[in-house]
């Protein structure tokens, strides 16, 4: 055994914890502290206006801003998210898509005031738009427009801006909203061609560079609890991206074929029970990710023990960073060469997991590939079938989650003493604060400087020049974030991405106590039906920017098989909206699902335009990650019911949904 | 809710009261025989509305995924523009198995939720075989007697196309470039030659020309094979190229159903009797058979009994209701 200090040590991976919130000072002085304590990397969260490219002062940015990010609506925002951070020191990773081109470009702007050369910048924009419309949802434009942001942003910092990660291809988003490791690993591969095919396509790149552009490409994936197929999984993204940049862009350099890769581990699979179990799961699953040294994470980002109740505290994110750092620092992770080659079982799943994911590359491809099977909802509705089986499972017990289908006894925790305590709670005053400092900055600006930044940006939209150009020239005239889309929005159009519902097969109830269960929901409706004259209809919507789909879908899907008729509109979807829709559709039960953390503000909001349309006596529930205190307030204004992740066994939602609809018949 | 006075009901829907109109929609997808009377009442209360004779009511049929929804959405909204009011009903299965149905058209259409001209029905097919939706015929009459054009949006080829003929003045087929199976169906005479064909998703125009070419080809081969010509002789359908997401080739196609409409002036009422007297016994045969029919004195003469009790003032359903009276006392004469 090698002697304690006398080995050579690997370099670790980056460490990062996404956060920012309320305000860019606020979230400034987070990164501070989270870089005192040893974080070595920013992962910067914007709140959800930001990313879908709306003002805090426009209505549908109600209740949002400063929520689940820091807002940056102009340069002067950034500038003050990154005072006394000097940029040429730091790297910095966004999150941030549709609106990618906007905030590098306010960052390449904040970098130039600061005297720093925008070609030393390091860090990553996500920019991965594919990803968006199916799973984490804050597309703005249709598909070709935004693959034309993507691609400019490729192409500009290839030579502008030649250490930062243009993109970063998601499968992470891809298990969150229920992939298979095959389907995480083929859905990232297609989106992966989708770009590199998209940047060839503008002929900006000379073929010579082109193994540049592919050198550049990164990836954000995801690891799950079944941690030794992860690891495989890691193995076989290795294999199948030398093969792709090989055989497909006959790359021939092996370091720019070379799988870069961050990982935020899985966070659905986290639950509310017995929260403290979370921290067990984290760590099996960075293991999947570091443990190989062939294909170990380049950065990664963990979730904290609270992820199912809702944000993490600075505490509650620094006991993660510490897990990372004790594998890094601590154990001899570091100290040996991969620890997998030549296992014949590793290798044989690799393998198996290499074969499965080609197979649905081809598949894709044959349709048309990553935009056509968005477009078509293909990718959509193979993820919404995979997350109905996963759930299924749990339901029905086939797959162990301890502390919520079994081992679910537990002494007092010390640590959810008092839940509503046990996160972060986001001060309401922001978003009337960030409003007033919206109309200062209008006011203070020179508007003939804005007037003429827009128009040339609007001009630009119209011809196929690179949207980074007049974009940083914006950025400096002081345009604003919602300005920016509004005017591309204007040139563009939007777009609703399928939701891959309707057609979603799900497989037969099962069988035994399950299959009974579900014959006595659906006879139920049935004699409901005969007695109400018309089968009963639930309108399930998703009110405000909120993306989080999963369980609005799931709750759709599970509704129509025990015989709901169920109108589901996807997600984004305003008050006015939903209750025009209530209306129109003649529905006897309404369904609101909010993740987000703006049930307070929407939810009374949609009950009160209900009661203004005349519609006050169909019965409201509303579901999501709501902390208890609220969700008792809620049921004081007259929500019927609350259902939060603990509530996993769907056929008992069903039968509450039932009753609700037959009381209110009784009652009419 | 207590249950209102169908004339009042009607004279709200004639307002286009979106609340008086969602009420008299659930009222005719409410299955319970002793709603039937009501139901009856209410459309024979609209049957002469102001709206219903002038207005248009225009079918979009095809197989699933063509746009269909997206092309509702950006029609309805150029119709909008146009100053004229509109009333859509979006028809999609009901599960076989569960009975229950996923209605996920509206989830393509994007509308301004305050505009009071412009109104949105999801409909389930509840169990009718290949047809439209139970209630699709009794929908649209309530929002013919509201709105100035109605949009029936349904999925398939086949049978409902056979259904879409029964409520629509205008038939419009909607594919996409690369679709064989429809060019097949009309070629070998299978589907009826509707009134208007559209070649959606035309978002590049060298598809779009080939589609449409094609499309052509096979209208002819099906005009030379002798098939169905549609509706009538005079009338040549064409062929529009849109692009649903682009907003293309809208303008073509209201021009074409606004000519179509004109098109029918002439005919329209004897074509939509024509579509009464086809509902009022398809109804009476799904409930009664071929022994329902047989007995009223076969098919021949129930339709002239049709069009004569239609022209006096009868509408389908009242008049569904009384022939199954009778049946039902014949079979109670009949040892
Ligand atoms: C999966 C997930 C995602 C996926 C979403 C994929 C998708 N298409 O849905 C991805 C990775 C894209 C994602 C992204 C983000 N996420 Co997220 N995400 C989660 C996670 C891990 C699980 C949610 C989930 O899908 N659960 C599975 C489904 C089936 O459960 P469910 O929705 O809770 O539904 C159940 C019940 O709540 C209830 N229910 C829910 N809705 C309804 C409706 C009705 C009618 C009924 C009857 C019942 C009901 O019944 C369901 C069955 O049990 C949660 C944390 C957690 N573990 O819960 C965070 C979480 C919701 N995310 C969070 C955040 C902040 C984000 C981001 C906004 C981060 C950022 N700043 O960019 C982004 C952006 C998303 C966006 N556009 O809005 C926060 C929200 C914080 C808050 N509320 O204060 C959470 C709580 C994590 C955390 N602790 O920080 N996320
Ligand atoms: N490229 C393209 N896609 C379209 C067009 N119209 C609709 N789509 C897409 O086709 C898919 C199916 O559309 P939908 O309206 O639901 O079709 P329906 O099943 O016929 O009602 C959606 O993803 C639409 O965005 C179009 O003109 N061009
Ligand atoms: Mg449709």
């Amino acid at each position: 055994m090698a002697e304690y200090g006398k080995r050579q040590r690997d370099k670790p991976w980056i460490m990062r914890t996404y956060s920012g919130h309320s305000t860019a000072a606020a979230s400034n002085e987070l990164y501070r502290t989270n870089l005192a304590k040893g974080q070595t990397g920013l992962s910067v969260a914007f709140d959800l206006p930001t990313q879908t490219g709306y003002d805090p002062d426009d209505p549908l940015a109600r209740g949002e801003v400063g929520k689940v990010g820091v807002p940056v609506s102009h340069i002067g925002q950034m500038r003050a998210l990154f005072e006394g951070l000097p940029l040429d020191q730091m790297n910095t990773s966004m999150t941030i898509n549709a609106t990618a081109v906007w905030l590098l470009s306010l960052y390449v702007a904040v970098a130039e005031e600061q005297g720093v050369d925008p070609s030393v910048l390091r860090g990553t924009t996500q920019n991965d738009i594919i990803k968006e419309y199916l799973s984490r949802g804050t597309h703005i434009f249709p598909p070709v427009a935004s693959m034309r942001l993507t691609t400019d942003l490729i192409t500009y910092t290839v030579n502008e801006v030649p250490k930062w990660n243009p993109i970063n291809i998601c499968s992470y988003h891809l298990q969150e909203a229920g992939a298979t490791p095959t389907q995480e690993l083929a859905y990232a591969l297609v989106t992966a061609i989708g770009v590199l095919d998209a940047v060839k396509a503008t002929g900006r790149v000379p073929e010579s560079d082109f193994g540049k552009v592919v050198g550049r490409m990164s990836f954000f994936v995801n690891a799950g609890i079944r941690f030794v197929e992860e690891l495989c999984k890691m193995r076989a993204f290795v294999e199948l991206w030398d093969r792709v940049a090989q055989e497909r862009y006959g790359v021939t350099d092996p370091k720019q074929r070379r799988f870069r890769y961050g990982v935020q581990v899985n966070s659905l699979g986290l639950t509310e029970q017995q929260p403290e179990n979370n921290v067990i799961r984290i760590v099996l699953e960075m293991l999947a990710v570091t443990l190989s040294k062939d294909a170990r994470a380049r950065a990664i980002q963990l979730p904290a023990w609270n992820e199912a109740l809702g944000l993490p505290r600075p505490w509650d994110q620094q006991w993660s960073l510490r897990a990372q750092q004790i594998l890094a620092y601590e154990s001899d992770l570091l100290e040996y060469a991969d620890l997998f080659k030549g296992s014949e079982v590793v290798e044989a799943q690799t393998q198996h997991l290499v074969d499965s994911a080609w197979a649905e590359v081809q598949e894709v491809l044959k349709r048309g590939g990553a935009i056509e099977a968005v477009e078509t909802g293909y990718i959509k509705q193979k993820l919404v079938e995979s997350n109905a089986a996963r759930l299924r499972a749990i339901e029905n017990g086939d797959r162990i989650v301890v502390g919520v289908n079994k081992y679910i006894e537990s002494a007092p925790s010390p640590l959810t003493e008092n839940l509503d305590d046990a996160i972060l709670t986001v001060n309401p005053q922001v978003d009337a604060d960030q409003r007033a400092a919206l109309a200062r900055w209008k006011i203070e600006r020179d508007s003939a400087a804005v007037e003429k930044a827009l128009g040339e940006l609007e001009r630009a939209a119209k011809t196929d020049e690179n949207m980074m150009i007049p974009s940083i020239a914006a950025a400096h005239a002081g345009v604003t974030t919602g300005e920016w889309a509004n005017t591309l929005r204007q040139v563009w159009g939007e777009y609703r991405a399928p939701t891959g519902v309707a057609g979603a097969a799900v497989k037969t109830s099962g069988t035994g106590a399950a299959a009974e269960t579900i014959d006595k929901l659906r006879s139920r409706l049935h004699d409901l039906e005969a007695r109400m004259g018309r089968r009963p209809k639930f309108l399930v919507g998703k009110p405000g920017l909120d993306g989080h789909s999963n369980g609005a879908e799931q709750i759709a899907i599970k509704a129509r098989d025990v015989g709901f008729d169920v109108v589901y509109e996807g997600i984004r979807v305003s008050p006015e909206q939903i209750v025009a829709s209530a209306l129109e559709e003649g529905v006897h039960l309404i369904g609101l699902s909010i993740l987000s953390g703006s049930h307070l503000a929407l939810v009374p909001e949609v009950a009160q335009r209900l009661r203004d349309a005349g519609l006050g006596d169909v019965p409201v529930v509303a579901g999501g990650i709501i902390p208890e205190a609220d969700a008792e307030r809620l049921r004081r204004e007259g929500i019927a019911a609350v259902y939060t992740p603990k509530d996993f066994e769907l056929n008992n939602i069903m039968s509450d949904l039932i009753d609700l609809v037959d009381s209110q018949h009784a009652a009419e | 809710m207590p249950p209102s006075d169908p004339g009042d009901d009607a004279q709200h829907v004639m307002s286009a009261d979106k609340a008086a109109v969602s009420r008299a929609l659930n009222l005719v997808e409410d299955r319970r025989p002793e709603s039937h009377a009501r139901v009856a009442e209410l459309l024979a209360a609209l049957k002469d509305a102001p709206k219903a004779a002038g207005g248009h009511r225009v079918g979009l049929t095809g197989p699933p995924g063509v746009g269909k929804s997206t092309l509702t959405s950006v029609l309805a909204r150029s119709v909008r523009q146009r100053g004229r009011t509109v009333g859509v009903v979006a028809v999609d299965p009901s599960s076989i198995r569960s009975g229950g149905s996923l209605l996920g058209d509206r989830a393509r259409m994007s509308f301004d939720p305050s505009d009071a001209g412009l109104f949105v029905r999801s409909l389930p097919t509840a169990g009718e075989v290949g047809g439209l939706a139970y209630a699709a015929n009794s929908a649209v009459r309530v929002l013919a007697a509201a709105y100035d054009m109605v949009v029936i949006e349904t999925t398939g080829v086949g049978q409902s196309e056979i259904d879409i003929v029964h409520v629509a003045d205008t038939v419009t087929l909607v594919i996409q470039p690369g679709s064989g199976d429809v060019l097949q169906f009309l070629k070998a005479g299978i589907m009826e030659i509707p009134d208007i064909l559209v070649v959606n998703k035309a978002d590049h125009e060298e598809l779009a020309r080939r589609a449409v070419a094609d499309l052509r080809g096979a209208l002819r081969t099906a005009h030379a094979a002798g098939a169905s010509g549609g509706q009538d002789a005079d009338w040549e359908p064409p062929i529009i190229a849109t692009s649903a997401t682009k907003g293309t080739g809208i303008d073509e196609l209201i021009d074409a159903l606004d000519r179509h409409r004109r098109h029918l002036e002439a005919t329209l009422a004897a074509r939509r009797r024509q579509g009464e007297v086809r509902w009022a016994l398809d109804l009476f045969s799904r409930k009664h058979g071929e022994h329902g029919v047989s007995t009223l004195g076969g098919v021949a003469a129930l339709k002239a009994r049709a069009e004569r009790d239609l022209d006096a003032g009868e509408t389908p359903l009242s008049l569904c209701e009384r022939l199954s009276r009778e049946y039902v006392e014949t079979l109670g004469k009949t040892p």
